[in-house]
């Protein structure tokens, strides 16, 4: 961490924690993120992205977006993370430092709309092929009212008393019996 | 016959790529998957062929999407458990490991020492099931039938253990919060070591049957070629990087569980191809079934092996995040969990090595390959679709 120490006043680290020793997260603004990502990556060791994705807190209108990047020389794991607004819900690409990178981007932008200018194919649909909705990750998305809204009851099925439809099944002629109450 | 340099085949090179015109007659789209015997799990590519090369490749997924991470955050702790281990079905126990190792962390639990050498010995375990299943693919794919046949079969004798140990064959649900779910039955050090003899005398069949082959070398031999420039830029882990000599192991480089009282050292090669990723699994095998002699040997014979959470059905875990890893058959797999210290995960991000091997990494690749050997080299990359949808 004495590596992240020098970088704070740089490019304001608000927030700097250890979760492990071999893990640790930094906070940063969002118009900081792509040269610090820049900075860790090619001077400072952090050669790997593990991971980029986004945290959804509806109650405070923002996105915190995580970006997991890994050194092997010190095997330390550091979790970049930074907030946006999440009406405009835009964030700057990195699909130049990793090459996965825009397929992360890409996904964020259909799960839960997050736009990366930039990126390569990023509005292709990557999982959800032909959707219409709102982005499905979000957390204020209604499951259950897109549901009911998009596939109405399928005719046909019916649910009916298993032994009254084994009885109908096995003796058509029987008169069935009296319910027991 | 036209002259070698003779690059009319290929599609026109302007600044923002390479044209495909379909219509020129020069090229043919395919779509390999989703259903194709070649293409491993449910996933599809969009392949554009001249003659029989791949001159541009895509990669579809989205046919086994069922939203884990989105049902994960409408569960509580405990219900998620029998859902996080079927996100990889051949090895579901590294799932399994580290959504607990994450919740554990967050909640301060330590497990007690014998849970772990047992989480240890499952993990092997599993490695070596889905080794099994992934070699005979590999065979497979380059159309050398017996091999799938018998390393399925021996596949079957681990997950008869496996059913012994936890009652499910498939998925275990073995590795719980708080420790493992049970103690070893009785007599099970013995039908393990049983077949752990049974693979190793198969598996020195398949050595003569599948590296001594004339169609399998001249086959995968120089297919799909990683250099090491190309490790950190792709993202690139696991055996796949380690073939190209880059010796990284998390089981090595940051011990998790009892990792650092095994002797081992991760196996390496000079030269990532399909040929010699499929001998460095194969050596990693091995090194498995000798880990797993180890973990038998040291395991404690008394001792807890679970320490009793809060009750599950009302256990708030106090606010955080962390990101939990493990070395699963294919690379770094890791859970990323943040608590907002409800009884519900705020979010819970899967991790899996297929979601660069599979995207980026295949569609460079298969550039140039022939449309015969595309089945081989995905299945040489280690691919599972579900890790890539969740």
């Amino acid at each position: 961490m004495e590596q992240i120490n020098e970088l704070k006043a740089r490019y304001s680290i608000s927030d700097s924690r250890d979760q492990r020793p071999d893990l640790g997260f930094i906070t940063v603004d969002p118009g900081r993120l792509a040269a610090l990502l820049a900075e860790l990556q090619q001077v400072r060791g952090y050669t790997h992205l593990s991971f980029i994705t986004a945290v959804d807190y509806p109650e405070t209108g923002t996105f915190q977006l995580t970006y997991m990047v890994h050194n092997f020389e010190s095997a330390h794991s550091l979790g970049v993370r930074t907030v946006i607004s999440r009406d405009t819900a835009l964030m700057e690409s990195v699909h130049h430092l990793w090459k996965q990178a825009k397929t992360y981007q890409r996904e964020l932008k259909e799960m839960y709309g997050i736009d990366f200018p930039g990126s390569p194919g990023v509005d292709d649909p990557f999982i959800l092929e032909g959707w219409q909705g709102p982005p499905p990750m979000r957390r204020d998305f209604d499951t259950r009212a897109y549901s009911e809204k998009t596939y109405f009851p399928r005719p046909g099925r019916k649910t009916s008393d298993p032994r009254r439809h084994m009885q109908s099944r096995l003796y058509p002629d029987y008169t069935p019996f009296e319910e027991e109450t | 016959m036209k002259p070698y340099s003779d690059r009319g085949k290929f599609p026109e090179r302007t600044e923002n790529g390479n044209v495909i015109d379909l219509d020129s007659g020069k090229f043919v789209k395919l779509w390999q998957g989703p259903q194709h015997p070649g293409v491993t799990g449910n996933m599809s590519l969009e392949v554009i062929i001249s003659g029989d090369e791949v001159v541009d490749l895509t990669t579809h997924v989205g046919y086994l999407h069922r939203a884990f991470e989105k049902l994960i955050e409408r569960r509580l702790y405990i219900q998620s458990f029998p859902l996080v281990c079927r996100i990889c079905v051949p090895e579901p126990d590294t799932n399994e490991y580290g959504y607990a190792a994450a919740v554990e962390e967050l909640a301060g639990i330590q497990i007690p020492e014998k849970a772990a050498w047992l989480r240890t010995l499952t993990l092997e375990m599993s490695r070596l099931t889905s080794f099994l299943m992934w070699l005979g693919g590999q065979a497979g794919a380059f159309g050398l039938g017996t091999i799938p046949q018998w390393c399925l079969a021996h596949r079957d004798y681990m997950l008869d253990l496996f059913e012994e140990l936890s009652g499910g064959r498939v998925y275990h649900m073995y590795i719980v919060p708080g420790g493992v779910r049970d103690d070893l039955p009785r007599g099970f050090a013995r039908r393990l070591e049983d077949v752990l003899q049974k693979i190793e005398q198969v598996m020195s069949d398949i050595e003569l049957a599948l590296f001594s082959n004339a169609v399998f070398k001249r086959r995968a031999v120089g297919l799909g070629i990683i250099t090491r420039d190309m490790i950190d830029e792709y993202g690139i882990v696991g055996p796949n990087a380690r073939a190209a000599g880059i010796a990284r192991d998390l089981r090595k480089d940051q011990p998790y569980l009892i990792y650092d009282k095994l002797s081992f050292e991760p196996v390496t090669a000079d030269f990532s191809d399909a040929y010699t990723r499929t001998l460095v699994r194969y050596r990693e095998m091995e090194q498995s079934i000798d880990l797993i002699r180890q973990i038998m040997a040291g395991i404690p014979e008394k001792g807890a092996i679970h320490v009793r959470p809060p009750n599950v059905l009302h256990w708030k875990i106090p606010a955080g995040e962390t990101y939990v890893k493990a070395e699963s058959t294919r690379g770094e797999y890791g859970y990323y969990l943040v608590s907002d210290g409800t009884a519900y995960p705020r979010r819970v991000h899967v991790r899996g090595p297929s979601y660069t091997h599979a995207v980026v990494l295949l569609e460079h690749l298969a550039l140039n390959t022939n449309i015969a050997d595309l089945p081989g080299l995905m299945v040489s990359l280690h691919t599972y679709p579900p890790e890539i949808e969740r």
